[in-house]
């Protein structure tokens, strides 16, 4: 059986196996990146867990320190 | 810190962050070694240089299978304990098993045109692993449907377990009906019928696929509590301002 014949077969998986697992761990680290990013956005309104519309421990602060 | 402890979100965060680390550097050092040992591995006497596809193949099948397995186990979490964690856990699967499960079926095509002539038949092992993504996509599309998190969760429940029927399927298809697909040949009763020198790289790089697929659901799982925590907020955001 000729290898090389169907190296195109070979490299086309590896191809694919590797945009699975590279776009799975962008989509994951983005997606992490945009949650901080919008619990930031909220302190700064003043929005915080465990509290109303009131300053208190900063979010983005808390999250990374849980997250 | 017992295992309990991590059904605490909070914990369960802290847990999630020391630890995405290490497990994400750990599936690095696998990869790498598997994939050395994967194209320093012999052909096969029979489909030569191709069978280097089955190094990919074979954990796409076993992840994508892993990830409904996963789900089912969170759909009991939801529907008996109503945990909020196994409907985080639940939908954080989802994705990650549909993308392995379409993996599994890229390469099986990309194996299949080279052996069999033909890139797919409608045998029953094919078809019900193309079921399976489908039943991925449509638990995905539930979760993004129904906009109230335990809505969507107790929905996405059900539907799992209804689709769980389809992994024994999955797993016994070659054996209840002929198939073009080959029969087991890993978990077979007996002993695998591979050789050692192909057994091992595929082992050690479903070891990795394995790995790989852990660090993503304890991030993809930690991304979906900071979601909920930022849907928390902002619904307090609307009712302070209305």
């Amino acid at each position: 059986m000729e290898a090389a014949s169907h190296m195109d077969f070979i490299v086309a998986a590896y191809a694919a196996a590797g945009a699975v697992v590279g776009g799975l761990t962008a989509w994951v680290m983005l997606d992490y990146r945009a949650q901080l990013r919008k619990l930031a956005d909220l302190e700064k309104r003043g929005f915080t867990r465990r509290s109303a519309p009131v300053r208190g421990e900063p979010a983005m602060q808390q999250a990374k320190e849980e997250a | 810190m017992a295992i309990a402890d991590l059904a605490n979100p909070s914990r369960f965060l802290k847990f999630a962050n020391r630890t995405i680390p290490w497990l994400g550097g750990l599936t690095m050092v696998a990869f790498a070694f598997g994939i050395n040992q994967a194209m320093v591995a012999p052909d096969d006497y029979q489909q030569g240089a191709t069978v280097k596809i089955m190094f990919l193949h074979v954990p796409g099948a076993w992840l994508g299978m892993l990830g409904w397995g996963v789900m089912t186990i969170a759909a009991l979490g939801t529907l008996v304990w109503r945990h909020p964690l196994a409907d985080v856990a639940a939908k954080a699967a989802a994705p990650i098993g549909a993308a392995f499960t379409l993996m599994c079926l890229v390469t099986g095509s990309l194996w299949g045109r080279p052996m069999w002539g033909t890139y797919w038949v409608w045998d029953a092992r094919l078809t019900s692993v193309l079921l399976l993504f489908l039943l991925y996509l449509g638990v995905i599309a539930l979760w993004r449907t129904v906009e109230d998190p335990s809505r969507a969760a107790r929905a996405a429940a059900i539907l799992t377990l209804v689709g769980a029927i389809d992994l024994p399927i999955i797993k016994f298809s070659v054996d209840w009906w002929n198939t073009l697909h080959q029969p087991a040949s890993i978990m077979r009763l007996g002993a695998p019928t591979i050789d050692p020198s192909i057994l091992i790289p595929l082992f050690i790089l479903v070891g990795a696929f394995t790995l790989a697929f852990v660090t993503l659901l304890l991030a993809a799982m930690r991304n979906e509590i900071l979601r909920r925590r930022v849907r928390t907020l902002r619904l307090m955001q609307a009712s302070a301002a209305s």
